[in-house]
């Protein structure tokens, strides 16, 4: 038949080989799609269809399951897989003159496969190295920072020489951590364990005291009580509990995850082991971003040293039955996936569409066991709360939002990096801290977040004024704020997930409207449009990603205004497309050209 | 006005607790969700990826209520007790309209050639909620038709992914001969045979799967036009009059 592979193939025996190692569990169905594809370059028809047999499958959910990821590919598209990051940071930083140097270079188009099926060139949405971009991501594998002409250059002689990546100039790969500004979290690190023991000194019931006492809130944006979850978790019935650690930094902008998971990793695994000691969990995942892969290794090593420790495994730190354990699971480009239940469905191995809540996941979780969704940056905040107690947590940053927040500085500034405040600063404190100058606007909480502009400086970051998930992107004067919208606009569509109609639909709908901006031909109804549209998304939405997609654009559209207008050719109706430019083919065809075969131009 | 409707004598001395749909008290079993007490009270709130017969999806978005004063899908909304559902209100039938417009413009849409057309719930909701164009620019989408199989044919010109069909081929036939594939605006339905093909699967005409589509994707050969358009079911009587015939 067609799509049988030769059981001697290699495609075959790699996935007999996954089959064995993963159990033939369906709920590792993106894992082994990407070792898969890790393996073959790109996933064979005939490779999915075994895949399917022996998970017990249908090959339409694993073909809906490979579709769903921007990064797993059902064509081939080279030896060399090349993803530029296409965040507003990037392009500030030249990052689309680069990729286009690289495809002419190459003789590749943007998004095609080279005829030889030598090389690829693309965008992937952030790669998360906005602080040292512009950035690329190789063979959904290395990452690239600090690109310039020359690197650019040196990359196509390279790729046409075909050596391969792990040869390159290694300074190439070297990721800067930049913390410009340590508070406790990105301070001096604690010796592993000792906050662990102190965790189970006091108790399970005790430690969720000091959660609670600490009012600490989640880092990933929405800010719910950490100790109030841990509590829902701990006391919802269950065969047993769940820790998880939502390593999905999709937000554009947002890096200090990164930075956490490769110099702090110790105080993230404490965090989630001090989370299982409080609801009884022996299982715990870390769902790290695809584009960050290459920390895998070193994670790798963080885990295996504190198994060595006594830190996780059985009777962890000397306590009997205190038994808990860390997989790490990679996601394959899915912004979507951050949020939570979307999170859980990609775990289990599906499509990473948001479920429904309730139930929410602290009830009716990662294969319906009661599971604990927390940032990163959390799980390093419980580590410290801790080590020094809930009081002492809550006596830092203001009432309602207590303790430290790192902020991933980027943009307009002379020195990007990782910035660690206690919440209550002014935003103006930080552009004075990372040198920025004549600032006109910044993105607080990335595209979903706030853009909050020059008169507002004076707001303080925190959940009671400017919330925000770490992004923190700087624009000066010389930038128009419509391109940052246009971008912002182009992220959403491309990362929707297609479940709901308002979203899949309108999402790019709003792209359509910002290209007829952009391209000259917006009226005034135009941006009554964008506004129908911004008002539908954010009630009608099934889940956050739609809700807050028409976010920058509600606030560039109030607070830019004129940049908008300059976008448009008139205060009523033009329409999308020019329509003497249409009759161009009846003209060919005809052999016409005189000025009947025009339409007229009005005066 | 205010209507209560009578409880069955059995529960007179436990009345079943309602909540308020445009004024009307609407009772309702605990676990119901507000799509589902609102149909068993005779109550029509607009909807098509729900279907009384599945659970709740929540992915088309046609049935988004205001719950106390909050939007809210009321397929996914549990029902509780003292809420104020506002259903029939000019506000979220414009917002409706949107969304069927959306619906539209995504896919290609040509009611006068379309054999579903007066047996159609996207077009008898469109009507219901009063549309008349398609407002926003068209996507033209490339949707190949399948008509490989010999009963059945599949035009995924119209499919709106309100996975009715995978829901009824999983659940009922037991046959999962769908599945949903790609992501944002290019999710599209995918049949579940190496060739892709629906020739290539176990469907048969008599599949539920094959009677679910709310609109004209999965079609019966040869029977084209049998019922003349004009007298077919929401011909007769806009789809606000017809939803209680939909089981159970």
């Amino acid at each position: 038949m067609l799509l049988s592979t030769h059981p001697s193939s290699p495609a075959s025996a790699k996935v007999r080989e996954l089959l064995a190692r993963h159990h033939h569990a369906p709920s590792a169905l993106v894992q082994m799609l990407r070792e898969l594809q890790a393996a073959l370059g790109w996933l064979p028809p005939a490779a999915l269809q075994e895949l399917a047999s022996g998970l017990g499958v249908t090959l339409a959910h694993v073909q809906g399951v490979t579709g769903f990821y921007r990064f797993f590919h059902t064509r081939p598209v080279g030896d060399y897989r090349i993803l530029f990051s296409d965040n507003i940071t990037d392009h500030m930083l030249g990052s689309r003159e680069l990729m286009a140097d690289l495809c002419q270079r190459l003789g590749v188009a943007p998004g095609q496969t080279r005829a030889d099926g030598r090389v690829s060139v693309a965008t992937a949405s952030c790669t998360g190295h906005c602080d040292q971009g512009p950035a690329l991501l190789i063979n959904h594998h290395q990452v690239l920072t600090q690109l310039d002409s020359a690197r650019v250059a040196e990359m196509a002689r390279l790729v046409e020489a075909q050596v391969p990546v792990t040869d390159w100039p290694s300074a190439w790969f070297d990721t800067q951590d930049q913390v410009r500004r340590a508070d406790v979290l990105l301070g001096p690190a604690l010796a592993p364990g000792l906050a662990l023991a102190a965790a189970v000194a006091r108790g399970p019931e005790g430690m969720l005291q000091e959660i609670t006492q600490a009012n600490l809130r989640g880092r990933g944006g929405a800010g719910f009580a950490t100790g109030l979850k841990w509590a829902l978790c701990r006391k919802a019935p269950g065969t047993e509990h769940i820790v998880v650690c939502n390593a999905d930094e999709g937000e554009p902008g947002t890096f200090k995850d990164r930075v956490l998971l490769r110099s702090h990793a110790d105080a993230v695994f404490e965090g989630m082991a001090i989370a299982a000691w409080v609801m009884g969990a022996r299982r715990g995942f870390v769902y790290l971003r695809g584009e960050y892969r290459y920390l895998l290794e070193g994670l790798q090593a963080v885990l295996a040293r504190r198994r060595a420790q006594g830190l996780l495994g059985n009777n962890i730190v000397g306590h009997p039955g205190f038994d808990f354990d860390i997989e790490i699971h990679l996601g394959a480009g899915a912004y979507v996936c951050g949020e939570e239940s979307a999170l859980i469905e990609s775990l289990e191995g599906k499509r990473g569409t948001p479920r429904i809540r309730p139930p929410f996941p602290v009830e009716h979780g990662y294969m319906g066991h009661p599971t604990a969704v927390n940032n990163v940056e959390t799980f390093c905040a419980a580590q410290q709360i801790a080590q020094h107690g809930g009081a002492w947590w809550a006596g830092i940053g203001t009432t309602a939002s207590t303790g430290t927040k790192i902020h991933s500085v980027s943009g307009d500034c002379e020195r990007p990096g990782l910035y660690e405040y206690p919440f209550g600063t002014r935003i103006g404190r930080i552009l004075e801290d990372c040198g920025a100058r004549n600032t006109q606007a910044v993105q607080v909480g990335g595209p979903s977040g706030l853009c909050v502009s020059a008169s507002e400086f004076g707001r303080r970051m925190g959940f009671e004024d400017v919330p925000t998930a770490g992004a923190f992107m700087v624009f000066d004067r010389s930038r128009d704020m419509f391109s940052v919208a246009r971008n912002f606009a182009q992220f959403f569509a491309h990362e929707s997930c297609g479940f709901c109609t308002p979203c899949r639909v309108g999402t790019a709908l709003v792209v359509k409207r910002m290209d007829k901006l952009a391209a000259g031909r917006g009226s005034r109804h135009d941006l009554d449009v964008l506004n129908e549209l911004d008002k539908l998304l954010h009630t009608t939405t099934h889940c956050g990603l739609g809700a807050s997609a028409c976010n920058p654009l509600r606030d560039t559209v109030a607070k830019f205004r004129p940049t908008f207008e300059q976008h448009l050719q008139s205060l009523h109706f033009e329409p999308a497309f020019d329509l003497d430019a249409e009759l161009s083919i009846a003209r060919a065809v005809t052999g016409r050209d005189d000025a009947a075969a025009h339409m007229e131009k009005p005066a | 006005m205010t209507q209560v409707p009578l409880p069955p004598p059995a529960a007179t001395r436990d009345a079943p607790p309602c909540f308020v749909l445009d004024g009307q008290n609407v009772p309702f079993q605990p676990g119901e969700t507000l799509i589902q007490a609102a149909h068993h009270a005779g109550h029509f709130i607009p909807h098509l990826c729900w279907s009384p017969e599945f659970a709740a999806h929540g992915s088309c978005r046609i049935c988004t209520v205001k719950v106390n004063g909050r939007a809210s899908a009321a397929c996914t909304t549990l029902a509780a007790p003292g809420q104020t559902v506002e259903n029939k209100t000019g506000e979220l039938n414009a917002q409706r309209k949107t969304l069927l417009q959306m619906l539209f413009v995504e896919g290609n849409h040509f009611c006068p050639s379309c054999e579903k057309s007066g047996n159609c719930k996207l077009q008898a909701t469109a009507y219901e909620v009063g549309m008349e164009g398609p407002h926003f620019e068209e996507f033209y989408p490339d949707r190949p038709v399948d008509a490989s199989h010999p009963e059945l044919l599949l035009d995924f010109n119209r499919c709106i992914v309100c996975e009715l069909c995978v829901r009824a081929s999983r659940e009922v036939d037991h046959k999962n001969v769908f599945a949903i594939g790609g992501h944002g605006i290019g999710t599209h339905l995918l049949v579940n045979s190496p060739s892709g093909k629906l020739a290539d699967t176990s469907m048969a005409s008599g599949d539920h799967a094959a009677a679910v589509c709310p609109v004209g994707v999965i079609l019966h050969k040869r029977q084209g036009f049998s019922v003349p358009i004009g007298e077919r079911r929401y011909d007769a009587a806009p789809i606000s009059e017809t939803a209680q015939d939909d089981t159970p």
